[in-house]
Parts: C-alpha cells; structure tokens; sequence
C-alpha cells in the first residue's frame, strides 16, 4: 500500500519541525519521518541558553525550544508526526520509502523536504577506536537525556561553541575536565563560554592536538602535544593526560546521504563543512519538489536551521498553490531573517560559502571541488 | 553513574527493570537507552572489531555511526545508543559482523 502526502518532511529536528509548521500554516498536509523515537533532533540535548534575536527564541534553553516546536506539530492536525521511522531512499517514480518500527513503508509524496541535519567528525589518531573516546553530542546524550555521568575525568578536544559549552555542561553535571585543547591558535567559540569555563578553573590550551590514545580495553589516557605557527608537531612537547573520556568537538558536517542517492547536484564547500546539496534561493535542489533545509545544506546554527526549515515549508506548500500571496509574503520575511541571522561575523563564513555553492551550481554537472 | 541532581534537567527514566549483559544481571530503567544502561552500570565495552578484534564502544550515541552494535535478544547488529532497555532483555557483546539466524 502506498501512502499519499502532500509534503513530506525527513527528520524532526529544528528545521523539520519549522518546515512542518510553516506548510502547514499556508494549509498543506505534512508528514514528518523521524528517525529517532522522539521529536527535537539535538535540541533534546541542548540546555544552554541560545543567542541570536527573539524571532528565534533567543535567551530559551534549546530544549525548550524544542518541546515548543514538537508542541506546535503534534497541536496541528494538518501534521503527522511519524517517529520509528527512517527514510531509506527516494526515487525517481516519486516513490520514498520508509523502514517504521521493522516495516517497510511506501509514500508518495508532491514535495519533500530533507532536513536531516548533521554528523560528527571524526580525529585520526593511533588509539581513536578505543571505548571512551566519543562525539560531543554523545556526551551531551549520555549526560543531559540519560542523566547518566559520561566519564569520571574528561579531556575535551575544540574550543569552538560545541567544545566549550559541552565542558561547561560535563561540570554541571559533576564531572571533571582535564582540559580543552584546541589545534587553532585560539578560541574558536563565543567568549561567553570559554570565560565561563577558564573561571570554573579548566584550562584552555590552544596549538594542541592528540598524538595518541591508550589503554587496555577501554581508554586511560591521551598524549597531546603543542603545534608550532604551520600546525606541526613540536617534538619533545609531548604531555600525559590521565583520563577515561575523550570527546571530539572538532565539527559537523552534513547528513546528505538522501540528498546524494536522489541525485541531487552536489558541492564540497568547506564554509558549510562538507558536500552540501545546491539549492536556490528558496531551498530547492537540483532535484524539482526535493527541498534541503538546515545542517544538510550546510553546518551553522539550530536558529538558521530554523528559519531554513521556515523557509523551505513556506516554499514547498506556495508552490502547491496555498494561500500564493501569503506564502510569497513569508518567504520574503525568512529571507530577510536569514539575512539578519547572517550579518555577524561568523556568518561571514556561511555568506562566502553560500556564494561558492550558488557559483558550483552555475557550472553544472558532476562534483565541484574547491 | 547516574546524575542525581542537575542544575536544570530532571530526568524521567521510567521503571526500574532487570536485563541481562552476558548473562549477567543489569539494572535499568524503561526509558534509558541499552548503552546507556550499560554505561550507568560502568560498561563500556560493547564488543570487538571483527578483524583486529579491537574492543569497541558508543562513540555518536544517535543511531548513526554503527560502533554500539550488540546482540540483543538474538538479533546481531542491533544500535543499542537508540534502542530502550526491555525487563528480561539478553544483550550480548558482539563479536566480529554477528550472525543472522534465520527460523
């Protein structure tokens, strides 16, 4: 049996749910696969307080930002909220189909929008498959949706918002940081953070990396060393840091493996950190009535994912012919709040980005390669 | 461990269950993840590489990266970052791809 929606939406994260809430707004019907057994993707997790402006819900933790959108959706009964469930591919019949709770479903349908946000990276190093060396986010996992300690001594490598606000998060929930190395020369995160860390008193040590994790079975320690101006090791730097987690905070990038097998025209930007499909100015992709939205398209912010998933819904309901005045309207005021989110100094790197995925998308065919 | 009190969190973890780690009793609650259960209890070997036989732990905890497969209940390859604690569950380490049992 096949299942018909107007828009599907892949993954109930920031900007699916965003996505979900703005069709449906303009009158569509929207379905939401989510892979996971509960809505909110990462913003679950996310118990520090988020800047950006109050449009995005500046100054609210990001779970409860969360719990605010997944209330918009289940509220809405323009939506259905589908979790167990993970997209397997899309296909050129327009077919996309879904493994939910050990089923396979088949669903048809007009518009879809892939918001299946990001990954973690990974370090090469000897050691880096031992147990106790994890992503940030399994931390944050383990300790803020589990409430279960994550480690007894914790070395935290990259100082960018992820690194600092998760040491912050480990001492919350009372755990010990040996430190934060960082292989950049300095700070990557907001102040904010690092100030709130260095007081607790961790130390931050920027030109460090990881030469090599040890232990029998499951992790014991980690060797750093200090990086000279060209990023090479400085021999004889070398230190001991006695610890039973390490956690990685060196970056996202995006989740495009639906975006790839749909064939999508595809672009490696490193300001968006990694293959991002192209898209237009409304989130369309190469593929007609195929939509990407928030960390997929590119690695920034739960508040721009938001507003991308805003825009995307807008876009993809407008053109099923909902409320066209509106839906043109709307689209114009996401734009400009992409625009506004974008102005800063960070988002300097995502405007040069973006310019570089619109250029790839001129030259057409096959993989651009910076 | 488990975190006790938090600054901000309040954690709904559901009934307290017994489930079985190489057949040996294991505490959880409803609402943790196998890992996490595993983890609370101080386990975090989840099973050995299927060539080098290096130990292996969670490393994303989202269902994502494949490095927590255990057998649970039979079933091999089974993410036990995302998959929730059952009364009476058998998780074994898994060793190598696992193998499927076909009845």
């Amino acid at each position: 049996m096949i299942k018909d929606t107007e828009i599907l939406v892949i993954g109930a994260g920031p900007a699916g749910l965003a996505a979900a809430s703005a069709a449906a707004f303009l009158g569509a019907s929207v379905l939401i696969c989510e892979r996971d057994d509960a809505p909110g993707g990462q913003l679950v997790k996310q118990t520090h307080k988020f800047f950006g402006s109050e449009k995005q819900y500046a100054g609210d933790r990001g779970i409860y930002i969360g719990r605010r959108l997944t209330g918009a959706v289940r509220e809405n009964p323009q939506i259905e909220l589908m979790t167990n469930a993970t997209v397997l591919g899309i296909y050129d019949d327009g077919i996309v189909t879904v493994l939910h709770d050990n089923r396979h479903l088949k669903i048809r349908p007009q518009k879809t929008i892939v918001a299946t946000g990001a990954a973690e990276k990974f370090l090469a190093f000897p050691g880096n498959d031992l147990p106790g060396i994890y992503g940030a986010g399994a931390v944050q996992t383990l300790m803020n949706v589990a409430g279960v300690r994550p480690a007894e001594r914790v070395l935290m490598v990259g100082a960018g918002n992820i690194g600092l606000i998760v040491t912050y998060q480990l001492l919350q929930a009372g755990v010990q940081v040996a430190g934060v190395i960082e292989a950049a020369p300095k700070i990557g995160g907001y102040l904010v953070h690092a100030s709130k860390i260095r007081r607790a008193g961790v130390p931050i040590l920027t030109r460090h990396t990881v030469c090599e994790a040890f232990g029998t079975d499951q992790l014991e320690g980690v060797r750093i060393c200090r990086l000279d101006d060209q990023g090479q090791k400085i021999p004889g730097s070398e230190e001991t840091v006695a610890c039973d987690t390490l956690c990685l905070a060196v970056g996202l990038t995006p989740l495009t493996e639906l975006c790839w097998q749909a064939g999508c025209e595809m672009a490696w930007i490193r300001e968006l950190s990694g293959h991002v499909p192209i898209v237009d100015e409304n989130l369309e992709t190469s593929v007609p009535g195929l939509y990407a939205a928030g960390d997929v398209s590119g690695i920034e912010e739960a508040s721009s994912a938001m507003v991308e998933g805003r825009l995307a819904g807008l876009a993809a309901a407008g053109s099923l012919g909902y409320r066209p005045e509106q839906a043109k309207e709307e689209i114009l005021a996401a734009r400009a709040e992409l625009a506004e989110l974008r102005s800063g100094p960070t988002g300097g790197k995502i405007m040069a980005g973006l310019a570089r995925m619109r250029e790839a998308g001129k030259t057409k065919g096959g993989v651009f390669v910076c | 461990m488990r975190i006790e009190e938090h600054p901000i969190l309040d954690f709904d973890r559901g009934t307290q269950v017994t489930f079985y780690f190489n057949g040996k009793p294991v505490e959880g609650y409803t609402n943790e993840t196998i890992a996490a259960a595993l983890h609370a209890a101080g386990i975090r070997v989840l099973g050995h590489s299927p060539e080098l036989h290096r130990p292996r732990g969670l490393f994303c905890a989202i269902g994502n990266c494949s490095s927590c497969f255990m057998t649970v209940d039979g079933e091999p390859n089974v993410r036990v970052c995302v998959t929730k604690v059952r009364d009476g569950m058998r998780v074994e380490e898994q060793h190598g791809k696992g193998v499927v049992r076909v009845d």
